[in-house]
């Protein structure tokens, strides 16, 4: 059970983000709520490359002499984390982006107030 | 090493560069940054062509990156570890799509985009999002194809906003970006989840090990749910009327390709990575979303005002027809009945024909807001008495749409209802029935419009790069409705059957064996 501990806590922050999407309507607070599913998600990567008593997959540093079968943590689950992250980044700044010109030409940021588009 | 081996990245890298570096040539001259789009989307289109070529002679062709040689797919321990790209003759198809929707878009924004209003900037993004979209479709490898998803979702959401002066794109991009994330999201999980259980990113591997186990399906359901939402079909379509409506002329053609790029990578999903695990429900649930999308969309372009959003909605009930086709496909999928295998031609051919006329559509739609300076179909009226070639396109487009033969959206409408028919009658009907309601809805646009006394106008005359990239889709629509059977037998077929029983293919010319 507590080995699966870090995935209920991604779950949980995907489901916050989710719930903050579905009941605010303040487009900064809907941003919010898409970063934290996104951190949810990196999370999930992360934990997903745990391998417990693992070591670094560099062959020159495993240790020497000792049982041969020792288990290695493979570096992709990083790799993927943080090209996520450097994703998220852009997605993140985009979004802002276009909610403070939406404030500008508005002057205001609830979603229930700016909808010009509708049907 | 010849250029010709490299073919599949250079189709990704070309438009890649040419994204980044078209603002550079901005800064020395605009006809500069120009030629070099055009050098650029020529090169891109020759990439395609020559890719399909070799696709349809020849058959899959694998391309690994980072290798000694680009056939060398598996690593020293028989694991495939690289990124693969992979073309069979469906991805082949969907690039020669997006050859065909971009190529239109490129000619037709050099006249119609201004220079004062972000000229450089919607055409560096066009180019970033060409490139997004042919990565997606060529790419083998699952955290590749989320990478180049977002791509696309940055890019889109960026042409569709680029306009920070109005008030209304950046709302729409807000909406669109706003799916489009969450999409991605959901494909990231189920990518994580498809990792933690097999230890693989690569499709092809992934695919003959998925064996339908719990944590699999709910991978499978996340990808659906992610897809559905790029593609735009019916529960998750908010953002699409919006897009397609505030978007330039140049951009919604774009954005069409886009969301059949995402319609393909749910192909993609459920025919290959799925394939060994298909089971029945899956279609029926695409098969009963496509007939929901057929019908809401419709429903909707009936008391449309704009005539963006009027054929934003037709392009939406167009997707609902490819999910209908693709649905009755799966359903049959392994049992293998022949009618099973015209829906999946006639849901392919249909992505083909929609391309070019919902494209031809919004690019008249373009030159109706250039001609008359408003969409508004409350205001506008008389145009066909200035716009000749304008009100002829159009009407070319929507008739197409609907289906009236001897026009390509009828060849492909046509397989659909047959082979619909046979699953259930009563799906056949509504399809029917929303095609005949779209060429009402499309008459009385093309009515209130075109037709009626000569008005003042407020707008700009057309540019002759307007007329071609029209020119260029019409071609299409009717040659493609003279000669449906050539082009069935040699372009359709094949990335039908790629689909149909490719899967094995596809995974031999990853895996070897």
């Amino acid at each position: 059970m507590i080995g699966n501990l870090p995935f209920v806590v991604c779950m949980i922050l995907v489901a916050l983000g989710l719930w903050t999407l579905m009941t605010r309507r303040n487009l900064i607070k809907l941003a919010i709520g898409i970063v934290l599913i996104e951190n949810g998600v990196n999370l999930f990567l992360v934990s997903l490359g745990y391998v417990r008593g693992g070591v670094a997959p560099i062959y020159t540093y495993a240790p020497q002499g000792v049982p041969v079968n020792v288990p290695m943590a493979m570096p992709t689950p990083q790799a993927l984390t943080l090209t996520s992250i450097v994703i998220g980044v852009a997605t993140t700044a985009l979004l802002l982006a276009f909610a403070v010109l939406i404030h500008r030409q508005r002057g205001t940021l609830d979603a229930g107030r700016i909808r010009e588009l509708r049907g | 090493m010849s250029l010709a081996m490299h073919v599949p990245i250079l189709a990704i890298a070309v438009p890649l560069l040419g994204a980044f570096a078209l603002p550079l040539m901005a800064k020395v001259h605009h006809r500069l940054r120009d030629l070099w789009a055009l050098v650029v989307g020529a090169f891109t289109v020759a990439m395609i062509v020559t890719l399909a070529v070799q696709v349809f002679t020849v058959g899959v062709q694998v391309y690994t990156l980072g290798a000694d040689t680009p056939d060398a797919t598996l690593g020293p321990q028989g694991f495939p570890i690289r990124i693969t790209l992979v073309a069979d003759a469906m991805g082949a198809f969907m690039a020669l799509i997006s050859a065909l929707l971009g190529g239109a878009a490129l000619i037709y924004a050099l006249g119609f985009l201004e220079e004062s209003k972000g000229k450089t900037l919607s055409m560096s993004l066009f180019l970033l999002l060409w490139a997004g979209m042919l990565g997606l479709k060529l790419t083998g490898d699952m955290f590749n194809f989320f990478v180049f998803l977002e791509l696309t979702s940055v890019a889109a959401c960026g042409l569709i906003g680029y306009r920070a002066w109005e008030s209304r794109p950046p709302e729409a991009a807000f909406k669109t970006l706003v799916m489009f994330i969450l999409g991605g999201l959901m494909v990231l999980l189920a990518v994580a989840i498809l990792y933690g259980e097999y230890g693989a990113l690569n499709m092809a591997f992934l695919s003959a090990q998925i064996g339908g186990s719990l944590l699999d399906r709910v991978a499978l359901g996340l990808l659906l749910g992610g897809l559905l939402m790029k593609a735009g079909a019916v529960p998750m379509h908010m953002w699409a009327p919006d897009a397609y409506g505030e978007a330039d002329a140049n951009t919604a053609i774009v954005l069409v390709a886009n969301t059949q790029a995402g319609l393909y990578a749910l192909f993609r999903v459920v025919f290959t990575l799925y394939g060994g695990a298909a089971t029945p429900e899956v279609g029926y649930l695409v098969t009963t979303l496509g007939a929901l999308t057929v019908l809401v969309a419709v429903l909707m372009a009936v008391v449309q005002t704009n005539l963006g959003r009027l054929v934003a909605y037709g392009a939406i009930s167009q997707i609902g027809y490819m999910l209908l086709a693709a649905g009755v496909g799966l359903v049959t999928l392994g049992v293998g009945p022949e009618f099973g295998r015209v829906a999946l031609q006639g849901g392919v051919f249909h992505m083909f024909n929609d391309a070019a006329c919902i494209g031809l559509l919004f690019l008249c739609v373009g030159a109706v807001r250039r001609a008359a300076g408003s969409g508004d179909l409350r205001s506008l009226g008389g145009l066909a008495h200035t716009e000749k070639w304008t009100s002829g396109f159009f009407l070319l487009g929507a008739l197409a749409l609907a289906g009236i033969p001897p026009l390509n959206g009828f060849a492909s409408k046509l397989m659909i209802y047959q082979s619909v028919f046979q699953l259930s009658p009563i799906l056949t009907a509504l399809a029917v029935l929303a095609s005949i309601l779209l060429l009402a809805v499309f008459v009385r646009a093309f009515q209130g419009a075109f037709l009626g006394p000569r008005q003042s106008m407020s707008g700009a005359p057309l540019s002759p790069a307007m007329l071609a990239g029209m020119a260029v889709l019409a071609v299409v629509v009717i040659a493609f409705g003279l000669v449906p059977d050539l082009v069935v037998r040699h372009l359709v077929a094949p990335a039908a059957e790629a689909l149909w029983t490719g899967r094995d293919v596809y995974l031999a010319a990853v895996l070897g064996g």
